[in-house]
């Protein structure tokens, strides 16, 4: 049963969005999202095997070799203390990747959660959730992140968890917007005469049609919050000196700038690939799944 | 009798609103901007209670604990009388922007904050008229274009702007036309006049890129959504120009969208001018805020917390009324 009305409400959603983009979508070349995904998977694998692939060892120092150009041994060259750039990079995908990931999972999961139910139940649930978003809302995040590493002093998981209560309130809004497109739905009716309960036809009727945007938006946070991370530890407000980080990485460079480019320029190019890819993914994410229904 | 008093009033404020809606609206969301302050204003007093340790440490900074500092900071701050005392000092000498001393530099916080601001004021507006004016333009192209390669190219650079941290964008730019081309100076805010603008162009665009991205976005997806609309299929059958269609119909309707997000873009620009202010060593109010986060300067944290607070809460006001006033509809319709 659900099946069928989910795949009604989807043609119907594929009806009324524009044609012209979706043709678009069609004619561009698939080319770009494979490479998004490798480049995403390039990242990944070297944020769980961490400076284990790393050429060099990422914080041996080599006085006698500082700024360095690019050779066979230091293939990025080395930064102002001879620090192999490449091995530092590398090592900096932890701390590049783990943290959005779990800042995107976790405010997917509450988000869902609180949205679907403020959306579904409405009243003083619903009221309360969005007073909150409200609030978080007019709130930018990153100058709540400096004032309390001001305050409390910085570090990274911390951080994490402070960005995942700022960002659920985006996923929820999201999320009960989808949710209350849906009710007045013919499927979520019968779905209801027929004695279905309430939980049941959250999670299994609705969800289902609400996942496309929740993913997408998903790794919207996703981009965001590697954008924010790197901010904080440029501002010096996040990983403690000395780690290997990007963001650390572009702060402790950039006066390299003028005598070795590469050490600055090579963390602020990884950095825009991986916020642009999870960009590009969700779009894909979001078109594929609103195509093809969650069956 | 009772009958008749109690329907004057109500009759008389129903005429009231229905001919100055925007006043009854500016008076209620000016309630809800004092209540918004009230908060906020506490929040940022707390947070001298906040920081680890008791608040004599926090504001003792790298200044030797003795009984003297400990009695000159305990009657400096009134930390010896009740909380809500000391919130009602430091809330009455707030309104009088009195922020007390910064701990670094001893200097009163007022007057650090009024020496930085400028700098920071004429880098906001320039990124400002930088985003919105590139950013309609952009977006009003690529929808008058639509499927083809401007479109194209402009949709795919939103991607990449919208996923780009100002500050990496700060770097770029810096390495390409400062150091690269040579064209623009890598740090400082110049000597006043020309000079200053010529310091603050990188920063601006590096700071507008981003939002400049959110800009084109909206505007786009307005645009395409009133091009689409009965009534610019008539104009065009009609025989109206193409500038008249898009002077007269299009534009009017489709700004009204992207005017309701000047606001969130302003918010956007304050935190991203912190960014902006450290990568290009502009001694605005962003460095001064990363400055002070870094050494725990906490009356200068407050201070600084305290001005942005107020001015991202007067830009949402600010926004709300300007789409009231432009948008007919919310101006005649609502009660």
């Amino acid at each position: 049963m659900s099946g069928v009305s989910a795949s009604t409400t989807m043609s119907e959603a594929v009806s009324t969005r524009g044609t012209g983009r979706r043709r678009r979508r069609r004619a561009a070349p698939q080319f770009i999202i494979v490479c998004c995904f490798v480049f995403i998977a390039v990242v990944v694998l070297f944020a769980v095997t961490g400076s284990l692939l790393a050429p060099q060892d990422p914080s041996v120092q080599n006085l006698s070799n500082i700024t360095a150009a690019p050779s066979a041994e230091h293939l990025l060259g080395t930064d102002a203390l001879g620090r192999d750039t490449l091995s530092r990079l590398i090592a900096g995908t932890g701390s590049a990747f783990v943290g959005p990931l779990v800042i995107a999972l976790g405010s997917f999961l509450i988000g869902n959660l609180l949205g679907l139910l403020a959306g579904y139940r409405g009243g003083r649930v619903d009221s309360l959730i969005m007073r909150w978003i409200d609030l978080m809302w007019a709130i930018p995040s990153l100058l709540i992140l400096v004032v309390v590493a001001g305050v409390v002093g910085a570090s990274y998981w911390p951080t994490v968890l402070i960005l995942v209560v700022l960002t659920v309130p985006l996923d929820a809004r999201v999320v009960r917007g989808a949710t209350l497109e849906q009710m007045p739905r013919p499927y979520v009716e019968a779905a209801k005469t027929v004695g279905v309960s309430d939980r049941r036809i959250m999670w299994l009727h609705i969800w289902p049609n609400v996942a496309p945007i929740s993913v997408a938006n998903t790794f919207l946070v996703f981009a965001g919050s590697v954008g924010i991370l790197a901010s904080l530890s440029f501002l010096g407000l996040g990983v403690p000196p000395g780690k290997p980080d990007w963001g650390l990485m572009l702060a402790e460079n950039q006066p390299l700038l003028f005598v070795q480019p590469l050490a600055c320029l090579a963390p602020a190019v990884l950095i825009i690939l991986t916020a642009t890819s999870m960009t590009v993914i969700g779009d894909w994410a979001y078109e594929r799944l609103s195509e093809e229904g969650p069956r | 009798m009772s009958a008749v008093t109690v329907t004057e009033p109500v009759g008389e404020r129903r005429q009231l609103s229905d001919r100055w809606p925007i006043l009854l609206f500016i008076v209620r969301r000016l309630a809800a901007m004092v209540v918004m302050l009230a908060l906020v204003s506490f929040l940022v007093f707390s947070l001298v209670h906040l920081a680890p340790g008791n608040p004599v440490d926090a504001l003792l900074g790298q200044k030797p604990r003795t009984p003297e500092t400990v009695a000159a900071l305990t009657a400096q701050f009134h930390l010896d009388r009740p909380f809500l005392e000391q919130y009602a000092i430091w809330a009455s000498g707030a309104l009088r922007f009195d922020f007390g001393t910064a701990i670094q530099s001893g200097l009163p916080v007022m007057t650090q904050i009024a020496s930085r601001l400028p700098v920071s004021i004429a880098l906001g507006i320039f990124a400002f008229l930088l985003t919105m004016i590139v950013g309609v333009g952009l977006g009003i192209l690529a929808a008058m274009r639509r499927g083809r390669t401007a479109d194209r190219v402009t949709t795919a650079s939103v991607v990449v702007g919208l996923s780009t941290p100002t500050f990496v964008a700060a770097i770029l730019l810096l390495y390409v036309f400062a150091v690269l081309l040579s064209w623009f100076p890598a740090y400082g805010k110049g000597s006043g006049g020309l000079d200053t603008l010529w310091h603050l162009t990188l920063p601006a665009i590096a700071l507008a890129l981003g939002s400049c991205a959110y800009v084109v976005k909206h505007t786009r997806a307005a645009m395409i959504d009133v091009l689409d609309q009965d009534y610019i299929t008539f104009a065009r059958a009609r025989g109206l120009s193409r500038t008249r269609i898009l002077l007269t119909y299009s534009l009017r309707n489709a700004l009204i969208p992207v005017i309701t997000i000047g606001g969130v873009v302003l918010g956007g620009l304050i935190v991203g001018a912190v960014l902006v202010e450290v990568t290009f060593s502009i001694q605005g109010i962003g460095q001064l805020l990363v400055q002070s986060a870094g050494a725990k300067d906490l009356p200068v944290i407050q201070g600084v917390t305290m001005l942005i607070g107020v001015l991202i809460i007067s830009i949402n006001l600010c926004a709300d009324v300007i789409y009231m006033l432009v948008d007919p509809r919310l101006r005649l319709g609502r009660r």
